[in-house]
This record gives C-alpha cells, structure tokens and sequence, in this order.
C-alpha cells in the first residue's frame, strides 16, 4: 500500500515532524481550556465570594506550602453522599480568586471546602497540634510547630499586589491597610474589626495565641481554615439559572 | 578555546554573581540558600569548563576507524543518576507509606511531614529517576540510530547537570517549605525557569543531533522522545504560568485561578503521565526491546498508527481527573469520551512491544533483563486498560479520591516505568562502560523480589480503595450514612502496612540492582567492543 510511503516526510525531516506534534498536540487543549476563559457558564452566578482577607492569605500560603492539598480535598462533588457529609457541592465561582486552585485529588482526610466554623478555634489549633488528642483514628502529622512559628506578614502587601495584577479585586485601599487589617482580625475585642468586616463581608476575628511575640502560623492558618465554604449563602444560590 | 567554552565561563559566572546578589537580598534563608547553591553551581561549572579545555584534545574526532565516535559521558552520568535518585525515591515512598500507617512516625518535624515528604516522593520518581533514565537512554539511542556523536560538546554535559540541577533545586526546596503547590509541578518560578533553559538546550541538542544523522530515516524511538521533549515544553510553560512576589522571594502566584487553574493542572498533570512517563519510556521501549531480543519492531505500520494516535489523544484526557467537580460537564464529558479512546493506541503500542518477541519467547526463560522489560509492556498493558476504565464517570465517582487511583498510578510506575528503566539501564550501563553485567542470577532475584513488592502494593491499594469509596457512600436501612470519615480512616490502617511491605521490596529489589552495578563497574574493561546488532531495520 503506498499511503505508508507519504509518512516518510515525517521521517526524513525533523522539522516536519517537530510541527506536526506541535500541531496534533496543541489541539486537545486548545478545544478543553480555551472555552473556560469566555464562555460565562463556566463560573456561576453567585453573590458572596470574597478575596481573602490579609491573615486568611497568608493562612493559605501555609497550607500550600505544608501540602494540606495533598490529603484534603476542597471540591464537594455533586453526588449524593458527598452533599450530604460535606454540604452543598462545591461551585467554580467559589475558587474563582484561588491561586493556585486546592481542590486536590485525593481524601486521606476528610474534604476542607465548606470546613468553616465547623468545629471551634480550640478544637482547631489542639487538633493541628496533636491530632489524636481530638481524632484517635486520625493519621494526620502534628503540625504543633505551627503555634511556636512567628507570622511572617513583612510582604503581605507585595503578595497582594500580585493577585490584584492575576485579577483578583484587591484595590489600592484594601492593600494598603493589610498589616492593619492582619491585626485587627486577630483582636476580636478592638473596634477595628467592624471596618475590617466591611472590607471583607463575614470576615471573623480570631484570638491570637502569639501573646507579646505578636501573631503565629497557627493564628493564620485557623483564620484560613475557619473562612473556607462560609462566604456563600445557598438559600439564595439558584441552581436551575446555573445549569450548564 | 572555542567560543561555545567562553560564553559557557562568562554565563557561569553571571550567573553566579547574580545568584549571590540575589541571596544577599533573599526574603527568606531558605531561598537564600538555593541562592547560594545556585552560586556554587555557577563557579563550579566555570572550573569544570576551564578544566575540561585544559585536558581535552585540541580537536575531538566525529568518527574513529569509520565509527563514530560516541559521546557516552553524560550518558554514564545519567544513567548513575538514575540508579541513585531511583533508590532514594523509593526510600522516600517507603517511608511516607509508613508514616500513613504510623502517623507519629515524623515526629511532628515540619521537614519530613508527610505533606512535605510527597512531593519529594513524586518528584523524585518521576523527575529524578524518570528524568535520567529519559536523559540517559534518549542521548544514547539518539546517536546509535544517527550513527553520529551527538551535537555540542558542552552542551549534553549541561543538560545532563542542569537538570540534576534542577532536581536538587526542587527536593531540597520541598523539604524547606517551598512549593507552589500544584501536584506534580510543586518547583517554584526559579526552579521553574531554570528548568526551562535547560530544557530548551535538550531540545536543540536532540535536533541537532537529528540534523547531522547518517541514516535517511529518523528511528521511531526518536519521535517518541521528540514528542517527550515539545509536549513536556509546551506543558510546562502552560502550567507555570506565575508572577513572582519579588525577585527575592520564593514565592509567586500562579496566573490561572480556580477552574481553569484546575484544567490546565490536570491537563499538565496527566499528560506528564501522557508524554513524560508514557512517550518517553514507549522511546525506550522502541529501541531496548528489539535490541534486547535481537528481533526487528513488530510492525512498523502499527507504530505509525499508534504514534500519532497516541499523542493526539492523551492531551484530550485530562479532564477525567475532574470528574463530578465545579469543571462544566462537557469538558468532562470530552476527558472521558478521550480516555476511553486512549485504550487503543495505549494497546496498539504494547502489541508492537509484546510482538517484536515473536520468534524469540524462548529467551524470556534465559535472560531476566528481557524478562523485565516484557513484564513491564504487561503492566503497561494493564494500567492502560484501568485507567480508561477509571476515566468512566460512574466507575470514577467511587475511584475518585481514594488509594485506588494511588494503585493504579503505582501499577503504571512501578510495573511500567520502573521495569521499563530497570530493563533499559541493565542493558545501557555495560554497554556504555564496556562491560559485561556482573550477574544475570541478581537480576533475576530484583525481579522477582520487585515483583512480588508490586503485586502486594496494588492489591492493596485496590482493597483500600474500593472499601474506601464504598463505605464513604454507605447508607443504613434508615437512610442515614453509615459511615464516620474517620472509620474510613481507620478500616484502611492494615492495607496501609501491606503497602509499605510492598514497597519495601520493590526498595529491596532497586538496591540488588545497585549492588550488581557497582560490581560491574569494578570488573575490568571488556578488550572487545560488544557488537552493535543490526535489528534496527524497520519490518516493511
């Protein structure tokens, strides 16, 4: 058969075939990711979601970098069993300003996204100390070093800055007041929590545990922990109008 | 000195010099410290390469008595590598295993917690130990199927330290804390760049080395590594797409957010799996086997056909690692639609490989190298058949999240690739270092050591998983679930063990090999050359 004979040119010319695979490899993704960038189905409609606020960003900059991701998902699937244990399936538009995405591949621990005032601030800091304190079965590592690391929030405004370039809403006003605002959401007693909550709607203050050595990892990371899946009120959340 | 030796001093020490400016100013001493390694990189290269010209010959032949005159030392380099990085792989694995069946087992060190320890893991499998076998084995085949000494003369040594490089970059960095925490792509932008350069510079060198080729036709083991090296580029750069904080912070952010963060990860994230652990072993596969087995490809029409099929098709199946998640239906639809269509060119390719034994099954009894590389077209065969099974909504909604995926990863890494790297390396060492392999019996004894490590790790991990999936779905008769997460948690500790047995053998099995390599090593030269079999030419 001479069609095989055509395939030669591929053979014969290491150009060819290096635009050849460019070409036949570009177009699955091209068709898969292309259309998430303008087709508006893609993240709902929905009223809630919030940048975090400078504590809870810098809280998820922990849980990066400790790999949380690797064993906790925060993507609710939308089966039966998954709702009924975690709440409400996970929407896209709650991610929309995660960067990265945590929604993980893999449940060695229970999913995260909707984690939020589940349990208490006390509950929360004994169990990243010591996890079998509170959960027996629990395999999870302690992560106690967390309460004896000072917060590193120097650059917090420089992070913030870049999200703001990658999109997401964090104005001149909000970066500006950012090494406040870490303060204020770790002293639920001062006024200044009220403006900080009208910045960041439903943002909850934390007490510190830092005492005189000033805010701690663990402060941080609860702060993050105790926001996630709590910014979205489902009651008005209209599913049909974002079916897709 | 030639100019390619000058720019390659004044670079080092640029680069150097930039490197300990930027540590002078780092954010954080970790990043600090990388700095400074960077630095010591720098100088140390500029030395090797003022040492390197001192010592050389004035002009290095391309050819010797007619042959060519191969270019083997960054191969040798490679190919240690790999056995290194392999072992302290498979440590690593061996011990995250055991810390999820011992939790305290870390001692609550921030260093070696599991979530840091993973992608150390991960990474090192696939980038470091993958990474060099591919290296090793791509500039080996590369130069034997052009009949020509690979292009540059700098160039290779750069790819081959570079990347090591990189490595180190990378591991230390997980162990620091520095992740940018996307699976399988956790290095931060500068180990990110950097790998991009050196990246960049295997490319032009395996093309260059395509250019001065001696032979009309490029060999299919070269298209499977040509697709490797622009694929693995382009998703790269697709998914590391950041902004640093600052030139003196580790830390950037990623451009993509939210879904489509998602989409490009696991477009990236499984067509690693697609071209870094598949096209470029398929690459080894092409060469070692038929080498091996002193018999000619299969078919060369079938590799036409499951080449083009094959890279076309895997880009498409990312999705299915999104399944029932916030990524709108028809993209996941198309991820599955796609996955289950990859089984055809997965089999067309393990049909080429299994076949090219026609005529030569009888030497499976004698030669356990041979052995090792068959059973791992067989694992191949398998995972590629349960990974489209996966890739199925339903199936997927009870797989998903579990240890089953962790099996089935495993059944692909430690059956396919290891095997596959296992078989090739024992072949490629004693030829590249003229030697006769120390013992053929030890061989026998990793494989089946590894073997058995294998069976008992995917049995496992099948068990764990599918137990898991189904209690997490578990109802009583009341319609209540039935389940704690935590008893989930609890029902998977023996597994969890057994699993740790099995990779404790497959660690056991990888340090026979070393151990059988260092005394081929310590044996004397072969006098005579092994001779190149001409099994190459292609079946038509």
């Amino acid at each position: 058969m001479s069609m095989w004979k055509h395939h030669a040119i591929f053979e014969k010319n290491s150009l060819v075939l290096l635009v050849g695979i460019l070409i036949v490899v570009a177009i699955g993704g091209l068709v898969e990711i292309g259309p998430l960038f303008y087709l508006k189905s893609t993240i709902e409609t929905v009223d809630g979601v919030r940048p975090y606020t400078p504590l809870e960003l810098a809280g998820r900059n922990i849980y990066v970098r400790e790999g949380c991701y690797l064993c906790h998902s925060q993507m609710i699937r939308s089966l039966r069993d998954e709702v009924e244990r975690y709440g409400h399936y996970s929407l896209a538009a709650e991610s929309k300003y995660d960067h990265p995405f945590q929604w993980g591949s893999k449940r060695t621990g229970p999913d995260l996204a909707r984690v939020g005032g589940k349990y208490s601030d006390d509950w929360q800091r004994g169990h990243l100390n010591d996890p079998r304190s509170v959960v027996p079965g629990s395999v999870m590592p302690r992560y106690g070093f967390l309460a004896e690391t000072p917060l590193d929030f120097a650059h917090i405004q420089e992070d913030m800055q870049i999200l703001a370039l990658e999109g997401v809403p964090y104005t001149p006003d909000l970066i500006a007041k950012a090494k406040a605002d870490v303060k204020a959401q770790l002293s639920p007693d001062d006024p200044s929590v009220a403006d900080l909550v009208k910045r960041y709607p439903k943002a909850v203050a934390h007490a510190s545990l830092g005492g005189e050595a000033g805010p701690t990892e663990q402060d941080a990371l609860v702060a993050y922990l105790q926001m996630l899946g709590t910014t979205v009120d489902f009651k008005l959340f209209d599913a049909k109008a974002n079916w897709r | 000195m030639t100019i390619g030796e000058l720019l390659g001093i004044v670079l080092s020490f640029a680069g150097a010099f930039l490197a300990l400016f930027i540590a002078s100013k780092a954010y954080t001493a970790a990043y600090a410290f990388h700095m400074f390694v960077f630095a010591l990189a720098g100088f140390g290269s500029a030395f090797l390469i003022f040492k390197n010209y001192t010592n050389r010959p004035a002009v290095i032949p391309q050819e010797i008595n007619g042959r060519p005159n191969y270019q083997y030392g960054p191969i040798k380099f490679a190919s240690l590598a790999a056995v290194f990085w392999g072992i302290a792989g498979f440590l690593v694995g061996l011990i995250v295993a055991l810390e999820l069946a011992y939790p305290d087992l870390s001692l609550g060190l921030q260093w070696i917690n599991f979530g840091r320890l993973r992608p150390l893991h991960t990474s090192a499998v696939i980038f470091a130990f993958g990474g060099n076998v591919l290296l090793a084995t791509s500039l080996y085949v590369v130069q034997r199927t052009c009949r020509t000494r690979i292009a540059g003369e700098l160039a290779p040594w750069f790819v081959i330290l570079g990347y090591n490089l990189f490595i180190v970059i990378a591991g230390t960095g997980y162990l620091l804390g520095i992740t940018q925490g996307k699976e399988y792509a956790e290095p931060e932008w500068y180990a990110d760049l950097w790998l991009t350069i050196v990246w960049v510079v295997y490319l032009l060198i395996f093309l260059a080395t395509l250019w001065k080729r001696k032979e009309p036709h490029i060999y299919v083991a070269n298209w499977f590594t040509l697709a490797f090296i622009v694929t693995i580029a382009m998703l790269h750069l697709g998914n590391n797409a950041s902004v640093p904080v600052s030139l003196f912070s580790p830390k950037s952010y990623i451009v993509w957010s939210g879904v489509q963060d998602a989409m490009f990860q696991w477009w990236y994230g499984h067509n690693a799996v697609g071209f870094f652990l598949t096209a470029g072993f398929l690459a080894i596969m092409y060469y070692f086997v038929p080498k091996r087995a002193e018999r000619p490809v299969y078919s060369y029409r079938l590799s036409i056909i499951h080449f083009w099929a094959l890279v076309f098709m895997y880009i498409w199946a990312g999705p299915h690692h999104l399944h029932y998640t916030a990524l709108p239906d028809w993209a996941q639809t198309l991820g599955m639609t796609f996955s289950i269509m990859l089984w055809m060119p997965s089999w067309g390719g393990m049909i080429n490989g299994l076949l090219t034994l026609a005529g030569a099954w009888d030497k499976l009894r004698t030669d356990p190298v041979l052995r090792m590389l068959v059973v791992s077209i067989a694992f191949y065969g398998m995972s590629t058949f349960e990974g489209p099974l996966m890739s199925i909504k339903v199936v997927n909604s009870l797989s998903h999240y579990t240890d089953w995926t962790i099996g089935h990863v495993h059944s692909g890494a430690l059956g396919w690739v290891g095997f596959v790297s296992f078989g090739a390396l024992y072949c490629l060492i004693p030829w590249v270092y003229n030697r006769r392999l120390y013992s053929l019996k030890l061989v026998n004894w990793h494989f089946w050591i590894a073997t058995i490590g294998i069976v008992l790790y995917i049995t496992a991990m099948w068990v764990s998983g599918i137990l898991q999936g189904l209690m997490w779905r578990a109802y009583t008769s009341n319609g209540f679930l039935e389940y704690s997460f935590i008893e989930s948690v609890e029902a998977m500790h023996p597994f969890y063990v057994i699993r740790a047995a099995g990779g404790g053998l497959f660690l056991i099995g990888s340090l026979i090999m070393a151990y059988n390599f260092y005394k081929t090593l310590a044996s004397p030269e072969e006098v005579e050359a092994p001779e190149a079999k001409p099994a190459l030419a292609p079946a038509e």
